[in-house]
């Protein structure tokens, strides 16, 4: 083809500099990456995928099969249609053979808005814009999207009208998806709740069914007429090959603008039977339907082929709208609408021609009659699927691959349809088509994910305090969302020695940790007693007022769910807290039951995790720490006693609770402040804490000091099988009243006796940890399949024992105490023997300090 | 002309009024039932009714994730059991079902992600399935284009590694075994619906369909997402939940990717298919839905989770979306066994996990209705295990999306 | 994503909510002189109907209150919504 001196829609003004498989060639303002390659001369764009053939430029639009490129810049991209990419200064593409290539992360961030709309018109084609208009006028709030380039009329402030914009799904109660392509490197995705949806997305053409129908210079009629009146190429010879009228325009188009044109009509009762060519087309035999045999040779640059026009009803299909076959116009059109949406204009079938339909061209070889060009699928293909026994559509797609590529098929589907039904002797009404899904076109990972991309990919949640960890070397594990704490490494320490060390300051001085992100829930009403009654295992009508008291909630399978710490405030109202990770699920499930099942029930739950910080001061020293930094509270024993709180100010005016509260054993306490004072609080009992010689610790140290005692971690020690009986925490269980779960721990299976049960393991290596998640056997030495008797929940060294220790579950466990088991590991076979599950002051005589 | 074809898969009969077995529903599962019936315990007056055509539904909607790396001694033994048979399964259907063991990868992104996958190692190994641990090192030495650096929000801290895991194509597999069954004379009944089944005296009977009626010594449902309709239609009820579940595809790309990731935590689970295409799972939507699709938010995290782990797939695209409907039971485990009504037996509640477990779910069920009694394998997997507790919690445990 | 109706807020994108499955299913009155059969459909059994469905959400992102929904299953057409405690009005 050759560019004519003027005509198109281009900007002749400007010479673009695009880079073509290393080779510089010319475009202006208009053209695509196609327009550009055609009017270069170039017709070999692309190899095929399975066999490796030329392939050219067979459209001028998104229904291309062929022409798929990769781009290198402006934006990388592998596997783009030539006819989708608007040519820009500076592109660079080159050729592929139907496999993109990644060229590393996308750096880009990608917009996404949300809009709402009254109306969302979808193409900017004749009846899109009719569409748009009376819409606007009727003063509705209207999205009109249209795929090409633009721009489309202004239609008032109530209007958003976006071109270069596709409309790529369509999903329940009329979300659609766009896609705007707001530069050659940015898109932007609109995702559009609509009132209604018209669809105006019109049809595209189809291509006919011949030997050599995929040699580069055939092309679909519609695209040579497109690339002559937009872009001014012009062939110096054409064959154009039709069924329908808008073929026949096409060729007196290409014939006015000065090509030697042949018309091939099959409604005349001719066809292209072959068309012939190494590496591009030369030329085509043509002859008559009836006598393939009687073939004449035509010369040609170009055969346009006209085999009808397909509605395009993605969007439609998507919402699983119904289609029906139209026979006149041999195509598939809607069938029935989907809720609040309405098709219009070319897309209904309106002004489609009557086509004489011819699927397969008779006398060529079948095995280069190609139906699908982007799958490589031939007529010898299908004849294959449907010797084979397959009779349904899918079948056919599945076993031939027909349909499935990078294009979707829409070229392929219908012809594949029609001649699968010709071979199986039944009409293609019967037959159908496949499903459309969505995107409508290709949309890239980077696209999709947005701006969710390294930070903003999830939030991570921290507390006041965290500068201060950061600032003295903390080393961080993700819990939940959180950041927290896991060690402090001090300088030339590694994790165990810095554990260790920060055990021995918990068991022997004081020491800190940010216990912030434990959940915390305001429970309040007159019936608050009764509600937490009804779902922690132990009760709390009983509970006084100032006092706290350790729960354990299950779920209604009666396995542990989430533990915490409920103090009463006040006669109508108490505050619950939660593990890190399960503060939201706790909330959650609390307001599930309080709405649905008992919404009689007078309380109010609020979450106010983040409004409070918690500093746990633990250790011998810490009612020193804490006498000197709350002067007015009398920390003796007799006046504070376990299992009670204070409430005072801090600073003079930020209200301040201490909790007696351990988790270690140890003396200990908790003080919350509200969140503005949680770093002056950290900061204040540091202070206080230095001539005591305060130790920061991590969750790592709150782990060991909690299994030394053996308190159990929910989510380590549970894994959603493990009932509080397991865990031998039956003093927790209430015998007496109904709590959710309880009825679960009875049935057969859950009442056994030989469960698996916690219990404590000693090593017989004291200096040997084991690993958590190791199993447990009794015969080291049996082939497998080996008989488990449990596993390792927590395993640590402990400074205070001066070895190691682990907690683990084991079946009859309680009955197995001071009897051996073992673990056979990667490195050999480590020997325990059973113990009780606590380590360390089995007495509790250390949590008076 | 069919019955001569080289290439014939399977003939489409008319239904008998009769058949020693009727299994209801022609997806991987049932035709697997069928074939193994046949196969290994000589039962061929056999029909599988499917309503839409073999295949249709999960069998070829799904990721194509194969393992048997679970925690549980007796889901490790069923899954294994299974992987034994994928092993063999192209020699003994003589069809190129593209199994390629290239290891699939289970990522631990915290420290309580990396005891489970320890855990699961363990168990494994002392189950004899082939399990590793390898810490981060290792997972960028097996594969280089997961994002190992410390810094990512959700770091890869180490991962399991199950060498013999990995993916084949579902296509193929459908066509094989259907082949297979066909070929050993199981009538493939498609386009038949039930639409009822007949019970009398606390035994089936029958079933109902569009059809006619088909009378049946024993019924097997393989019905999947519709497990708890067409069970429904003999007044059993069952303890499941019917859930959509997409996945989607890239355009076919060079090599890039070797094995198979999953990732609970970032909820992605992703490998590269032999012709070329990235295909990736995400998380189940949360409402129940027999649609066949599901919400767009759920793509949208799931690519964004996506490149947090390959940043090189930011260019990939996106070249087709789906949903599949999944039966999902209490405890993430299914149920193979029988029901309160004598001779009806059901095989569901495989969840997001069934591909998997294609052959081995196939064999038991198959070895259940040839005796009418649970084979070893499958005798945990019981209804009774909602009422006695025992259930098989591959939940929280085996910390894996599917 | 769905476009749910809040009896409360009105039509909200379904990213707002998380899903409760199916309504009226009640606590058992008196748990503990449930079967174990009985106690099994409480805790494990619920409905899952192809087509209309009575099922329970919360607001979770807005008012935080929980409501009932009547929705298709095979088609995810919304009938309406209607407060917890009421019969279904739809």
């Amino acid at each position: 083809m050759r560019r004519l001196a003027d005509g198109g829609r281009l900007d002749r003004s400007t010479t673009l500099a695009v880079t073509w498989d290393g080779r510089e060639i010319e475009a202006h303002p208009g053209d695509t990456l196609a327009s550009a390659l055609l009017a270069a001369g170039i017709t070999e764009v692309a190899r095929s995928t399975v066999h490796g053939r030329p392939r050219g430029i067979v459209s001028a639009g998104a229904e291309e099969p062929c022409a798929y490129v990769q781009v290198d810049a402006p934006r990388s991209e592998p596997l783009v249609a030539a006819t989708l990419v608007e040519a820009v200064d500076g592109l660079v593409a080159a050729p592929l053979a139907g496999f993109g290539r990644l060229a590393g992360d996308d750096l880009e961030r990608h917009d996404r808005r949300h809009h709402h709309c009254d109306v969302l018109v979808v193409g900017g084609g004749t009846a899109g814009a009719a569409e748009a208009r009376r819409a606007a006028a009727a003063g509705l709030r209207v999205v009109w999207a249209e795929r090409d380039t633009g721009p489309l009329p202004d239609l008032g402030d109530d209007a958003l009208c976006l071109s270069r914009t596709t409309a790529v799904g369509s999903y329940d109660d009329n979300l659609v998806m766009l896609v705007e392509r707001v530069s050659s490197t940015r898109r932007r995705m609109w995702q559009v709740r609509a009132g209604e949806v018209v669809l105006a997305t019109g049809a595209h053409e189809r291509p006919l069914v011949f030997a050599g129908n995929d040699l580069p210079g055939v092309m679909l009629a519609g695209a040579a007429r497109t690339y002559l009146e937009r872009f001014a190429l012009v062939p110096e010879r054409a064959v154009v090959f039709t069924t329908n009228d808008a073929g026949t325009e096409t060729a007196e188009a290409l014939r006015a603008a000065g090509a030697a044109v042949t018309l091939v009509d099959a409604r005349a009762g001719h066809a292209v039977v072959a068309a012939e060519g190494e590496g591009r087309l030369r030329s085509v035999l043509v002859a008559p339907i009836a006598t393939p045999a009687d073939a004449e040779r035509v010369e040609c640059e170009l055969l346009a082929v006209s085999g009808g026009f397909e509605p395009v009803l993605d969007l439609h299909r998507h919402r699983r709208g119904g289609v029906r076959w139209d026979a006149p116009r041999a195509c598939f059109v809607p069938h029935g609408t989907v809720r609040n949406q309405r098709i219009v204009g070319t897309a209904m079938g309106d002004g489609l021609p009557t086509v004489a339909a011819l699927w397969l061209v008779p006398g060529g070889e079948e095995r280069h009659a190609y139906v699908d060009l982007q799958r490589d699928v031939t007529v010898t293909d299908l004849r294959r699927a449907v010797g084979a026994g397959l009779e349904s559509i899918e079948h056919v797609k599945r076993y031939t691959l027909v349909g499935t590529g990078v294009d979707q098929g829409r070229t392929a589907k219908t012809n594949a349809a029609a001649i699968a039904a010709g071979l199986l002797g039944r009409e293609i009404a019967e037959i159908g088509t496949s499903t459309t899904r969505p995107p409508v076109e290709p949309v890239s990972f980077a696209v999709l994910a947005g701006r969710a991309r390294g930070p903003r990919f999830e939030p991570v949640r921290t507390t006041p305090i965290h500068a201060w960890h950061v600032n003295h070397g903390a080393v961080f594990e993700d819990v939940g969302q959180w950041k927290r704490p896991w060690y402090y490494p001090q300088p030339g320490e590694d994790m165990d020695a810095a554990v260790l060390r920060e055990c021995a300051a918990a068991r022997t001085g004081v020491a800190m940790m940010d216990a912030s992100t434990l959940g915390k829930i305001d429970i309040q009403g007159p019936d608050s007693a009764e509600f937490l009654n009804r779902l922690y295992t132990n009760s709390y009508d009983t509970l006084r007022v100032g006092r706290c008291r350790y729960g354990l909630l299950c779920r209604a399978d009666g396995m542990v769910f989430d533990d915490g710490v409920v103090t009463r405030v006040a006669e109508d109202r108490f505050f619950a807290t939660t593990t890190t990770g399960g503060a939201a699920a706790v909330l959650d499930w609390m307001e599930e039951w309080l709405q649905t099942e008992w919404p009689e029930l007078r309380v109010h739950l609020t979450s106010v995790t983040e409004q409070w910080q918690t500093v746990a001061v633990v250790g011998p020293r810490s009612r020193d720490l804490l006498s000197s930094a709350f002067g007015a509270i009398d920390f003796s024993n007799e006046a504070f006693p376990f299992m009670t709180f204070r409430d005072t100010t801090f600073h003079k005016r930020f209200p301040a609770r201490v909790s007696r509260v351990s988790f270690s054993g140890e003396l200990a306490y908790e003080v919350s402040v509200p969140s503005d004072a949680g770093r002056l609080l950290w900061l204040g009992l540091w202070k206080a804490g230095e001539p005591l010689g305060v130790t920061a610790y991590g969750t790592e140290t709150m782990h060991v000091l909690r299994a030394e005692k053996g308190f159990v971690i929910v989510g380590q020690d549970t894994d959603g099988t493990v009932t509080p009986i397991d865990l031998g925490m039956d003093w927790i269980v209430s015998k007496t009243k109904p709590f959710v779960g309880r009825r679960s721990l009875t049935r057969p299976d859950t009442a056994r006796p030989d469960r698996k049960q916690l219990v404590g393991l000693l090593p017989d290596d004291p200096s040997v940890r084991l690993d958590e998640g190791a199993q447990l056997v009794l015969d080291p030495e049996q082939a497998p399949p080996v008989t488990m008797i449990g596993h390792v929940t927590s395993s640590y060294r402990s400074a205070a024992l001066g070895r190691t220790f682990a907690l683990a579950l084991v079946r009859s466990g309680r009955e197995r105490l001071g009897e051996p088991v073992y673990s056979p590991g990667a490195d050999g076979i480590t020997a325990a023997r059973v113990v009780e599950p606590v380590f360390y002051d089995a007495e509790g005589l250390r949590r008076d300090g | 002309m069919a019955e001569s074809h080289p290439d014939l898969l399977w003939s489409s009969p008319e239904p008998r009024g009769s058949y020693d077995v009727v299994i209801v529903g022609g997806g991987g599962h049932g035709l697997f039932t069928a074939y193994y019936l046949a196969a290994n315990h000589g039962i061929t007056n056999v029909a599988v009714l499917e309503r839409g055509w073999l295949g249709g539904g999960n069998a070829v909607r799904n990721t194509t994730v194969i393992r048997s790396n679970y925690l549980w001694d007796e889901s490790a033994a069923i899954y294994e059991h299974s992987l034994k048979l994928w092993e063999g399964l192209a020699a003994e259907l003589d069809y190129d079902i593209l199994f390629d063991q290239r290891g699939v990868l289970n990522l631990a992104h915290n420290l309580g992600d990396a005891r489970e996958g320890v855990r699961r190692v363990n168990a494994n190994r002392l189950n004899g399935v082939d399990a590793e641990w390898l810490d981060a090192d290792g997972v960028r030495a097996f594969c280089p284009v997961v994002n190992t650096d410390p810094g990512i929000r959700y770091p890869v801290l180490g991962a399991t590694l199950q060498r013999r895991g990995g993916i084949a194509r579902h296509d193929a597999l459908v066509f094989a075994v259907a082949r297979a069954a066909a070929g050993l004379g199981v009538h493939l009944i498609q386009g038949c619906e039930v639409t009822g089944i007949e019970v009398t005296d606390g035994a089936v009977r029958a079933v109902q369909t569009n059809r006619g009626r088909i009378a049946a010594g024993r019924v097997g449902l393989c019905a999947a997402g519709h497990s708890s309709v067409v069970a429904g239609l003999a007044g059993v009820e069952l303890p499941i939940q019917s859930h959509p579940l997409q996945a989607l595809v890239s355009e076919l790309l060079e090599p890039v990717l070797g094995c198979v990731v999953m990732s609970n935590a970032v909820h992605v689970y992703v490998s590269q298919a032999h012709k070329g295409e990235l295909v990736m799972g995400a998380g189940i939507d949360t409402y129940n839905s027999y649609a066949q699709r599901g919400s767009f938010h759920v793509i949208e995290h799931q690519m964004a989770a996506a490149l947090e782990l390959f940043p090189i797939f930011a260019r990939a695209h996106v070249l087709r979306t789906w949903a599949g409907i999944v039966d999902v039971c209490p405890d993430a485990s299914p149920i193979v066994g029988g029901t309160p009504v004598d001779d009806l037996f059901v095989n569901c509640g495989w969840g997001t996990g069934g591909f998997k477990a294609t052959p081995g779910s196939g064999w038991v069920f198959a070895w259940t209705l040839a005796h009418g009694e649970p084979h070893e394998l499958n005798r945990s997997f019981s209804l009774e295990r909602f009422e006695t507790g025992a259930l098989i919690d591959e939940h929280g445990a085996a910390a894996v999306a599917h | 994503m769905l476009l749910i109706p809040c009896p409360y807020c009105g039509e909200r994108d379904e990213v707002e909510f998380r899903y409760g499955g199916a309504a009226h299913v009640s606590y058992p009155e008196d748990a503990s002189a449930a079967d174990d059969r009985e106690w099994s459909r409480y805790v494990f059994y619920r409905p899952n109907p192809s087509g209309r469905f009575c099922e329970r959400w919360v607001h979770q992102h807005g008012c935080r209150r929980w409501f009932n929904l009547v929705r298709d299953t095979t088609t995810h057409e919304i009938a309406g919504s209607y407060a917890i405690g009421q019969e279904t009005s739809a």
